[in-house]
């Protein structure tokens, strides 16, 4: 080998500089492919979203919190009015220390900073009011000296020094507490549903209407960025004619199946039980009734009222349909036999045959909007607007996809290989930051957007943004994103679904008449609320109340 | 000091091999560098198999930005390394304690689900197996006093380097 070596005298010869600095092309090379590749994958990206052209839509506007505090009430405070008082700015010392003790095991959990973060909304909580005593002391300890208990909501608005009052009860106290808070002139926050039978939604949007208090509806997922993102998706008709549309609850824990846990100290003594049913049949104390009514129709609606519509006013948010011309419903109570008497799966058809997106009304109308529920198994099935064009994929995130057939984005889709599966637009708000998640529940629910959502690339309780919008209306005018004719469109719809699951028929809106169609003799509200599960099914299904003391 | 001594042919497949890897490594360093939201997040979450519990750790919201950082300039020190012909031993090291991770972090072992569609089938040995082995081979058969920017450094240059004979450091 040494004899093949070509000797110079000079040091460097000019080959052995060459093989020297020969990898410095291949570099050049290297960095010229990747910034070329990079650069026509960016511009790909681009143009796609420049041909999407999405925008999200504004938040709801709010003004300043400045002037005079708003005193409040809450009446109702159960897990629920803990969480509205929280994100008004009062939380209870209890939950502090849990939090506390929960960041301290766990410094992803932001839920404390979140809250010690969060804007001052110059509120004071006054007045409480909860038929339980431990709850409304729970509040009294907490608050501060300025705030007061009454018996009951009529003591809170007669006597209580407040503008304005927040409606955390079981449902069948929405209608009545809200209509009197407005007939006293009280601003008015009240929890989804918004009422709890029918003729309720008619008085309360009598007095919304006749009241020059600010009424709101607690659908605080109108402020989810996603969602507003999804509206110019359907304002610039992204999809095409949507035909069908499907909503899902998964959920299969006791939690999410309202098994809440029954206080120890829960007594005739310490739960005023006679103010507690007020419309409901007068049975005797009942504490499985009292701290989980939802799982039956007497105070709750069930998966209707209490699930349903916050798909339902997901999809109004975006779309503004309505209320549907039909609703059919079906189901059963099929995994949790534990006495209660409303259905655990459900499933409801809402139909809107003259409803209209897209481009050639003359050719396509007409769409479904289908609601599946289970609180039995918690696969997470997506919230999926289908289109003729694509298919949008709603939650805390969005996705869009193209169609396979889609006349306009099969070009695009074939120029820039995009396969079917593959989406043509993705939000993901989240993707900068992981989220340390609690519990399936909550996890069902931020993946909902129903939780949280994002505003200026921070997390944001999504109750708070609801909330502070309300106050904002209240201080300078405007009218809340979720008001009376919002609520009286979820209200009715749950009324029609639960009303098919029972009756077993069609139910139909005549919206000319702005009424459910009954059948002669048929009194709606009654059968709405019995203790039925389907009466021309013979209203008996095994395992229920009859295995509890409480036959209504 | 010794010497190495390489025929013609050994020696240019040698080099041949040291560049394409080089390219590999580079290539792959700079087209996440390009790409502001890359992030080895999701590759890391998915790690299967005995070390998943460290890769979890690796990717949690306080590390992933050195992970990212690290991972991206390692890719592109050793492609630079070995493709300039320059410290390419050092490169084969780093190179090596990568391509480690990469295989530990979803090793080819029986049982494990590999998530998402692979280009290949494998038991124990994979491509980064195969890669890392191929480094060790260019640690031992350094080529860059024959091809690389070597050949200005480490030696006296008044007596010329010799083409076929290495001598290794």
């Amino acid at each position: 080998m040494e004899g093949n070596e070509k000797k110079s005298t000079n040091g460097w010869n000019r080959r052995t500089v060459l093989k020297g600095l020969a990898g410095l092309p291949i570099v050049g090379g290297a960095l010229i492919g990747a910034a070329g590749v990079s650069r026509s994958a960016k511009k790909e990206k681009q143009n796609i979203l420049n041909t999407l052209n999405i925008n999200a839509s504004p938040p709801p506007p709010v003004g300043s919190m400045s002037g005079d505090p708003i005193k409040i009430g809450i009446i109702g405070f159960g897990g629920r009015g803990e969480h509205l008082c929280r994100a008004s700015g009062y939380a209870t010392k209890e939950w502090l220390d849990s939090m506390r003790e929960s960041a301290k095991k766990n410094p992803k959990d932001t839920r404390l900073k979140s809250f010690e973060e969060q804007e001052n909304l110059n509120v004071q909580i006054t007045a409480v009011c909860d038929l339980f005593d431990i709850r409304a002391e729970k509040a009294l300890n907490s608050f501060g000296n300025n705030i007061k208990r009454y018996p009951n909501y009529e003591a809170l608005l007669d006597k209580g020094d407040v503008d304005a009052v927040i409606i955390a009860t079981a449902d069948h106290w929405h209608g009545p507490i809200a209509i009197a808070a407005l007939q006293a002139g009280k601003h008015v926050y009240v929890e989804k549903p918004m009422t709890h039978n029918i003729a309720e939604t008619y008085a309360l949007r009598e007095a919304a209407e006749n009241s020059k208090a600010v009424f709101a509806v607690g659908h605080q997922h109108r402020q989810t960025q996603s969602f507003l993102t999804a509206q110019d998706v359907i304002k610039k008709d992204i999809l095409g004619h949507i035909s069908l549309i499907q909503a899902n609850t998964n959920r299969n824990s006791d939690n999410g199946a309202w098994q809440y846990a029954i206080h120890e100290k829960a007594s005739p003594q310490t739960i005023d039980w006679e103010q507690f049913l007020g419309s409901a049949p007068k049975i005797p104390f009942n504490k499985e009734h009292f701290f989980r009514w939802r799982k039956w129709w007497a105070y709750g609606s069930g998966l209707s009222g209490d699930l349903m519509t916050h798909d339902y006013d997901r999809i109004n948010c975006i779309l503004k349909m309505g209320i549907p011309r039909y609703a059919t419903a079906s189901g059963g109570i099929y995994t949790h036999r534990d006495g209660r008497n409303v259905p655990d799966v459900y499933q409801v058809n809402m139909e809107y045959p003259d409803f209209i997106t897209g481009d050639s009304p003359d050719k396509r109308k007409g769409m479904t909007l289908v609601y599946s529920a289970t609180l039995g198994n918690q696969y997470g099935r997506k919230t999926l607007l289908m289109g003729n064009e694509g298919t949008m994929e709603l939650g805390n995130s969005l996705t869009i996809y193209g169609d396979r057939n889609s006349k306009r984005y099969r070009d695009t889709m074939r120029k820039y290989n995009i396969r079917p599966g593959d989406p043509i637009y993705s939000y993901d708000p989240a993707a900068d930051g992981v989220d340390g998640v609690t519990s399936a529940t909550s996890k069902y629910f931020a993946d909902k957007g129903l939780l949280w959502t994002y505003r200026d690339g921070k997390r944001v309780d999504s109750t708070f943004l609801h909330i502070k919008e309300w106050l904002s209306c209240i201080r300078n005018g405007g009218s809340p994103s979720c008001g009376i004719q919002e609520g009286f469109e979820e209200a009715i719809t749950a009324h029609m679904a639960g009303l098919s699951y029972k009756i077993g028929r069609r139910i139909e809106w005549d919206h000319i008449k702005q009424e459910i169609i009954a059948k002669p003799g048929e009194d709606l509200d009654q059968i709405l609320l019995a203790d039925t599960d389907n009466i021309y099914l013979g209203a008996s299904f095994e395992g229920s109340t009859r295995d509890t003391t409480l036959a209504l | 000091m010794k010497e190495l001594n390489y025929s013609k042919g050994q020696a240019n497949a040698l080099v041949v091999l040291r560049l394409l890897i080089g390219w590999h490594f580079l290539y792959e360093g700079l087209i996440k560098l390009f790409n502001p939201s890359w992030t080895a997040q999701g590759y890391l979450m998915g790690s299967t198999g005995p070390f998943k519990g460290f890769f979890h750790m690796l990717s949690g919201e306080s590390l992933i930005g050195f992970i990212d950082f690290m991972n991206i300039a390692a890719l592109t020190v050793v492609g630079l390394g070995l493709i300039l012909g320059l410290w390419s031993r050092w490169a084969g090291y780093i190179g090596i304690a990568l391509l480690a991770m990469y295989y530990l972090a979803h090793p080819p072992f029986p049982g494990l689900t590999i998530k998402g569609p692979a280009e290949g089938s494998y038991l124990f040995v994979n491509k980064n197996l195969i890669e890392i082995f191929a480094l060790a081979v260019l640690i031992k058969f350094p080529t860059d006093k024959y091809f690389g920017l070597e050949l200005f450094f480490g030696q006296k240059f008044k007596k010329k380097p010799s083409i076929e004979t290495i001598k290794e450091d």
